[in-house]
């Protein structure tokens, strides 16, 4: 058998699995009864419902023709991990060395996921976002967030 | 006459000083988002949501709402001047206004959107100020089935007018139902696939979810994509005054636009983006010579224009009565009211009646302000337009990476974020679309426990649903929505009107 299309295959396959997930997940609750419903019950459902449409989609996805076989295409891997990953850096170093240093840091890292790349431009625009978060979030609305390294702040 | 009463009391809280700051500010920013592609209400407002816990209810709802309508506003700047939507609404406004503008009549064309907009915004306020109450009344005639079946009618609307399979839209509700069940039990108390987890017994945040599918989701896909090429016609935007021959062709459009647009606007799943492409295809219809479509007809400006702005506003319309958000947007601002301490619902308007009113006075506040913001500051926003995107996606980043960190003050919604982002860009990938996802994680919790309070009603007969004629004509509708989209005819009709468009 041929995989008309690809989106639709592994869309299925997805939604099979992760119905699968939840509803075996949902077994470890109590499943309780239709008059006293249990905290298993509705996940329950759910998960066997969404494994039912998968099928449906993964169904769909092996006899009915597509143009082209609707292929998923390249992952554009370069912006998928800097942008990510930028953000987990962020979320790793603000608490611990604050926001004069981990939100330009963010912006910098993150704009290298970008086709062009000028580290002078980076790093005024860095700069900027700094100040004008700065001055909209700590100064204009009181928001809570480290802002100097920890072994500089008091 | 009661209706002017609750429309004095609103415009007198909409016009204290505060507020008309708050409206202005939003219709602003709603303005900037619009204009800038690639950046749309979503997560413009889920970057905001942290920042409203400082604020009043009022005034948060009143800004978060401008950012809405005035992202309808700002979309059809660049649709008209780049040819690229700045909103996903004003796709069909760049099919006629970009080709106007190549002719020299850009400025016609801003015109006639802004102008027919504010009319639009105008009547949709005055539609949403009468309707309302009686659907309030209505209401309050529900028990949990009613409900239950009216979530569910409202999921299935929302997926049948989108364009897209139907069949993953409606696993895409299911996935959203099911990550709304990560959370700890209200009824019983027990922690569910939590993994030990503390933060995640309270639930993920939707706010870590809709910056992370729809903001980051969306800056992978769109640097995915080979940089395409842009023409601005910036130095042709004079004369924005419209001939004699524009307001007469253009003005029926824009009632035609309107009528359709708030009617539109109600539906589940309706909102702006449908109200624009139908009024495109009415415009089609009904004009005598429909050759001059796609080649610059002031009339395929003006009623999708109207349109999308009649159809934003009317949108509030169930958030406001029945607290069931009819888009992605409205399951934000719902989020907003709970933020704020809100249990959305038809008791908001008799236990809040000044942020009922005011909200609802405030839009039309915000129309006026908005056509001065678009139509003699257009300049300002064309220069924007010329901001390289190379500037703008790390400039997201920074203020999604601290909304979500002010959360909860802690990094753990920066995490979750960013896994989100991945799963953001699965579903861009494999076409799924991430809307339907985000209704259903709103709605979930909300869902079970109106089932499961249905269920110990009725001892556990789930004929209950189907007995009781409020829930069952609810239930036929949504039932007979999902055929009626599933006849050969009309699934050829829809996926052709979602073709016309592309």
């Amino acid at each position: 058998m041929k995989i008309k299309s690809q989106r639709d295959f592994w869309s299925g396959l997805m939604f099979i699995g992760i119905g699968l997930a939840f509803a075996w997940g949902a077994t470890n609750y109590s499943f309780g009864s239709s008059a006293r419903p249990g905290p298993g019950y509705f996940p329950f459902g759910l998960g066997i419902l969404m494994a039912l449409l998968g099928g449906m989609v993964l169904f769909k996805a092996m006899t009915i023709e597509t143009e082209g076989g609707d292929p998923i295409g390249a992952f554009a891997w370069k912006p998928l991990i800097i942008i990510v990953g930028s953000m987990v850096l962020f979320g790793l170093l603000l608490p611990r060395l604050g926001m004069f240093i981990a939100l330009p840091l963010l912006v910098i890292t993150s704009a290298l996921a970008g086709d062009e790349f000028h580290p002078v431009e980076a790093a005024i625009n860095a700069a900027i976002i700094t100040a004008f978060s700065w001055l909209v979030f700590i100064y204009g609305l009181n928001l809570t967030i480290p802002l100097k390294p920890w072994f500089m702040a008091s | 006459m009661e209706l002017l009463d609750n429309l004095a009391l609103g415009f007198g809280v909409a016009f204290t000083f505060q507020n008309l700051l708050y409206a202005f500010g939003g219709a602003l920013l709603g303005t900037l988002i619009g204009v800038l592609p690639g950046l749309g209400p979503v997560a413009t407002i889920a970057m905001l949501l942290p920042s409203i816990y400082s604020l009043d209810a009022t005034p948060a709802l009143i800004m978060l709402a401008g950012i809405y309508y005035g992202a309808q506003y700002g979309g059809s700047t660049t649709a008209i001047l780049i040819n690229v939507p700045g909103e996903s609404s004003s796709v069909v406004t760049a099919i006629d206004g970009y080709q106007m503008a190549r002719q020299g009549r850009a400025g016609a064309a801003l015109a006639a959107a802004g102008l027919g907009s504010f009319f639009a915004g105008s009547v949709a306020t005055m539609i949403v100020a009468a309707f309302a109450p009686p659907l309030t009344e209505l209401a309050f005639k529900f028990g949990p089935a009613e409900y239950f079946s009216l979530m569910v009618l409202g999921l299935i609307g929302a997926v049948v007018l989108a364009s897209g399979s139907l069949v993953k839209a409606i696993a895409m509700i299911l996935l959203g139902l099911l990550m709304g069940q990560i959370n700890t039990d209200v009824i019983s108390g027990t922690p569910r696939y939590s993994f030990d987890i503390p933060e995640l017994t309270d639930g993920i945040g939707f706010v870590a979810i809709a910056m992370g599918v729809f903001g980051f989701g969306e800056i992978i896909a769109n640097l995915g994509r080979p940089a395409e090429h842009r023409e601005v016609f910036t130095k042709d935007v004079k004369g924005l005054w419209p001939t004699k021959q524009d307001f007469h062709d253009a003005w029926p459009a824009v009632v035609r636009g309107t009528a359709l647009g708030s009617l539109l606007g109600v539906l589940p799943g309706g909102g702006a983006l449908l109200a624009a492409f139908a009024a495109y295809t009415v415009e089609k219809k009904v004009a005598k010579d429909s050759s001059r479509f796609g080649r610059g007809d002031i009339r395929g400006v003006a009623g999708p224009e109207s349109a999308n702005n009649a159809g934003a506003q009317t949108s509030f319309i169930p958030m406001l009565t029945l607290g069931i958000p009819p888009n992605a947007v409205m399951a934000l601002m719902v989020g907003a009211m709970t933020i704020k301490g809100i249990q959305p619902g038809p008791q908001v308007m008799s236990s809040n009646p000044q942020l009922f009113w005011g909200l609802i006075a405030s839009m039309w506040v915000g129309n006026l302000m908005l056509v001065i913001l678009n139509l003699p500051l257009i300049g300002i926003w064309i220069k924007l337009l010329t901001v390289p995107y190379r500037f703008l996606f790390p400039a997201i980043m920074a203020f999604c990476a601290i909304g979500l960190y002010t959360l909860n003050n802690n990094n753990f919604d920066v995490f979750m974020a960013a896994g989100f982002g991945v799963i953001g860009y699965l579903f861009y990938k494999l076409n799924c679309e991430p809307a339907p996802l985000l209704l259903g994680f709103i709605l979930g919790p909300m869902m079970e426990e109106n089932l499961r309070r249905a269920l110990l009603l009725s001892r556990g007969d789930w004929s209950t649903f189907v007995t009781r004629p409020l829930s069952a004509g609810l239930l036929l509708a949504a039932m007979l929505m999902i055929v009626v989209v599933m006849l050969p005819s009309i699934k050829n009709k829809r996926e052709e009107a979602f073709q016309d468009a592309d």
